[in-house]
């Protein structure tokens, strides 16, 4: 099985390649990049990318895909079909499921629910048994079943002794943990960012502080306990600081941003919005623009969804009592290049990075498990599985919730326009989205 | 002439003229409220229902009272603890009594932007009457209300409030009315019971009580939650009487006729000292008396059509 992209703006910043280029897919792996020979490419199935943009798919390190326990959120499945359309070949799942993914059986169920998907499903475990942060959870269990980080995500380990151990015994497997960072003896009942507009709107604060004490305190014992460390979500200037700081030191610390953080502020919450309430909370202009610049100067490695669907009634209720989060799967690529791309505060090819090598390493994806090959994911190096995702960057399109393929219908981006989205997507090189929209050619003709 | 709008959410979102037409509504209002039959047709047939879900004598007597007195029906509905804990949602409730054909819901609820819920869920009006630590509008109106009965003016007033800022919606409604009319608002409380960002809002901020009253005309003494002690915003009550509590001492820095409010329910000897309660200055059963006035008012600009108006 054979499939030329013909002619499309190859962008892959594994590889530094910004060029007019086709791709040649043989067997599910990238065969060539750049000027195919015709004779290469016979009997290929060809589509005319011209005009459009590919790049290596997009992976989304960030995802709540609620099962099991939530079906009436999210399956892993509306997930999966989500992810296709909106340009992801990978997401990775949170294990704060019910029961959490905290054991290498749950690893086996999410993976084998995955497979069934059109996308590639991966995991991470929990850090703790049943996210209780009392014991830690069979990291090695989980790891051989192929989970691919440890995550403490919506549940943050408070104890600073028990995150001690979990890093420590992490290392020992080279999985990355991935920290949710808040400190919950500051953020009880808090709603939304601590500041004017929440004393305007006498709602309880989750001051950026709490974040920032969680961030400081990780950073420090991942130096401790020499593991690999990935900030999640990200949304504060001194947030952003703190992560540039420990780079700068050597430590192997990554950190991750959502569009959401780059493209809202609290001010999104003075209708008492339940959909803009998420966690950590919207902050301040400066904040934006601070996130902005840590993606820029590269502190900030990934743009992650933070995937968090609800149903309608966990969202149509008092915002003091409407759960945290938002659909960001097919929402995300769109913000991304209408926020930062034709805004021109990033580069097309620096947000294809964050969206595709930058958590392929953050994960460690980026080297096979036997070594002998290289990287498989994240990239358009030959060798590497044909995931690809073709991007339309001039299409306007306006969010309309009513026709995600998520579950997850709580989005506080309704109805504004977004500049570029996902034409199609490839997983093993297969087309699993857009197909209809790709223009076939005759394979004899000249490439 | 009638208010313009369908729900009285708060004050931040009112304008100077809506303010003044409801506080002018409420002084011929209050003339029936010494009639010997203290009741008038105007709002007959229209249903009002009281919808709390925080316990509540003052307001709700008042605003049942005040409902009657305009010969509305009115439904009392208490739901003690969050919704969020009952079978039934906030919105289910609300579609249930609006499916029994309210006119007027008054809503207190614990939660901040409750009142917006209820207002884009029912068609029938909205009156807050108190959400979360948001606002409570009718208590600024009383008070404004009160003030204006004793000063003639708003405008170029000073008003001193003191207390716990951050966890009081009744200091919000105050400040928004108050500053729209004109007054000068100053803040006052400890440092931990101020919100963040105070200095943002249009007032003047002071944790020092002595400054903080220096030449005021009106006190309005907020209530001190005991429970406030226990989260560790306050290390002792009587620590904070020392500081914050009002005495007829330290008075003494406010202007000659100062005049003094509480929203009540008063804690005696820790927010405010007995001799201030019962002297002459202060007005706070004449608070009470003026809160049926206003929220008469605000049920007859909210509901009274055309055809009922001349029954005033």
């Amino acid at each position: 099985m054979r499939l030329l992209l013909k002619g499309g703006r190859v962008v892959d910043p594994s590889q530094g390649i910004d060029e007019t280029a086709s791709v040649l897919i043989e067997d599910g792996k990238i065969a060539q990049v750049g000027r195919v020979e015709s004779g290469a490419a016979i009997g290929a199935q060809v589509y005319d990318v011209s005009g459009l943009v590919v790049t290596p798919g997009l992976i989304d390190m960030h995802v709540h895909m609620r099962e099991p326990g939530f079906e009436h959120k999210e399956t892993i499945e509306t997930a999966g079909c989500a992810a296709a359309a909106g340009g992801f070949t990978t997401i990775v799942g949170m294990p704060n499921t019910k029961p959490a993914v905290d054991s290498g059986a749950l690893v086996e169920y999410v993976l084998s629910r995955g497979g069934k998907t059109s996308v590639r499903v991966l995991t991470t475990g929990a850090a703790t048994k049943a996210n209780e942060c009392v014991e830690m959870a069979e990291i090695g269990d989980m790891v051989k079943a192929g989970a691919v980080a440890i995550s403490d995500d919506a549940f943050p380990v408070q104890s600073a002794d028990l995150m001690r151990r979990v890093m420590e015994y992490s290392r020992m497997f080279d999985v990355p943990v991935l920290t949710h960072c808040e400190d919950r003896t500051m953020t009880a009942d808090a709603v939304m960012n601590e500041g004017v507009t929440c004393s305007m709107l006498g709602l309880r604060p989750w001051p950026r502080q709490a974040e920032e004490i969680m961030i400081a305190r990780n950073i420090a014992l991942a130096e401790l306990a020499r593991c690999r460390l990935h900030i999640q979500h990200v949304t504060t200037a001194g947030g952003v600081d703190l992560v540039r700081a420990a780079k700068t030191k050597g430590l192997r610390v990554t950190a991750e941003t959502c569009p959401q953080y780059f493209s809202l502020t609290d001010q999104a919450l003075v209708e008492y919005d339940t959909n803009a309430k998420c966690c950590p909370p919207l902050r301040t202009q400066g904040d934006v623009d601070a996130v902005i610049a840590g993606l820029a100067d590269g502190t900030i490695d990934v743009i992650a969804t933070d995937h968090a669907p609800h149903s309608l009634e966990d969202k149509e209720v008092e915002l003091q009592y409407a759960a945290f989060g938002m659909s960001g799967l097919e929402t995300a690529l769109g913000l991304t290049l209408t926020k930062l791309v034709e805004t021109e505060k990033l580069s097309l090819s620096d947000v294809i990075a964050k969206l595709t090598i930058g958590p392929a390493k953050a994960l460690g994806l980026t080297t096979s498990p036997d070594k002998s090959v290289g990287p498989t994911t994240g990239t358009l190096a030959v060798g590497a599985d044909a995931d690809i995702t073709i991007l339309d960057t001039g299409a306007k399109t306006v969010v309309r919730s009513s026709e995600f393929r998520s579950k997850g219908r709580n989005t506080p981006f309704e109805g504004i326009e977004l500049t570029g989205r996902a034409a199609a997507t490839v997983v093993g090189g297969k087309v699993v989205f857009g197909a209809e929209t790709l223009k076939c050619e005759d394979a004899k003709a000249s490439v | 002439m009638m208010l313009q709008r369908k729900d009285v959410l708060g004050l931040q979102d009112m304008a100077p003229d809506e303010i003044s037409l409801i506080l002018e509504t409420a002084a011929s209002n209050k003339e029936i409220l010494s009639r010997p039959v203290k009741k008038v047709p105007i709002l007959r047939g229209k249903s009002v229902c009281t919808l709390f879900y925080e316990n509540s004598t003052r307001t709700r007597t008042s605003f049942e009272l005040a409902a009657k007195i305009m010969s509305a029906d009115t439904t009392s509905i208490s739901v003690a603890g969050s919704s969020i804990n009952k079978g039934e949602s906030f919105k289910d409730t609300l579609l249930t009594l609006q499916a029994m054909g309210i006119d007027l819901f008054v809503i207190r609820h614990g939660a901040g932007g409750a009142a917006h819920f209820a207002a884009k869920t029912v068609q029938g009006h909205v009156i807050n009457a108190g959400d979360g630590l948001h606002e409570h509008p009718t208590q600024g109106l009383l008070d404004m209300f009160t003030i204006l009965e004793h000063k003639g003016r708003l405008d170029g007033l000073k008003v001193l409030i003191v207390g716990d800022i951050m966890h009081s919606r009744v200091a919000r409604s105050n400040l928004w009315g108050l500053s729209k009319m004109g007054a000068e608002v100053r803040l006052c409380g400890p440092s931990t019971l101020l919100p963040a960002e105070v200095e943002a809002l249009p007032a003047k901020v002071y944790t020092d009580l002595g400054e903080a009253i220096d030449g005021v005309d009106v006190v309005n003494v907020l209530r001190i939650q005991m429970e406030r002690m226990d989260r560790g915003f306050i290390p002792s009550i009587r620590e904070y009487h020392d500081l914050f509590g009002i005495t007829t001492d330290r008075l003494k820095r406010a202007a000659p006729d100062v005049t003094v409010l509480h929203p009540g329910p008063m804690n005696r000897g820790v927010e405010i000292s007995p001799d201030v309660a019962d002297s002459g200055c202060a007005v706070i059963t004449e608070q009470v008396t003026n809160g049926l006035a206003v929220r008469m008012a605000l049920l007859y600009l909210l509901l009274g059509g055309a055809g009922n108006a001349t029954a005033a």
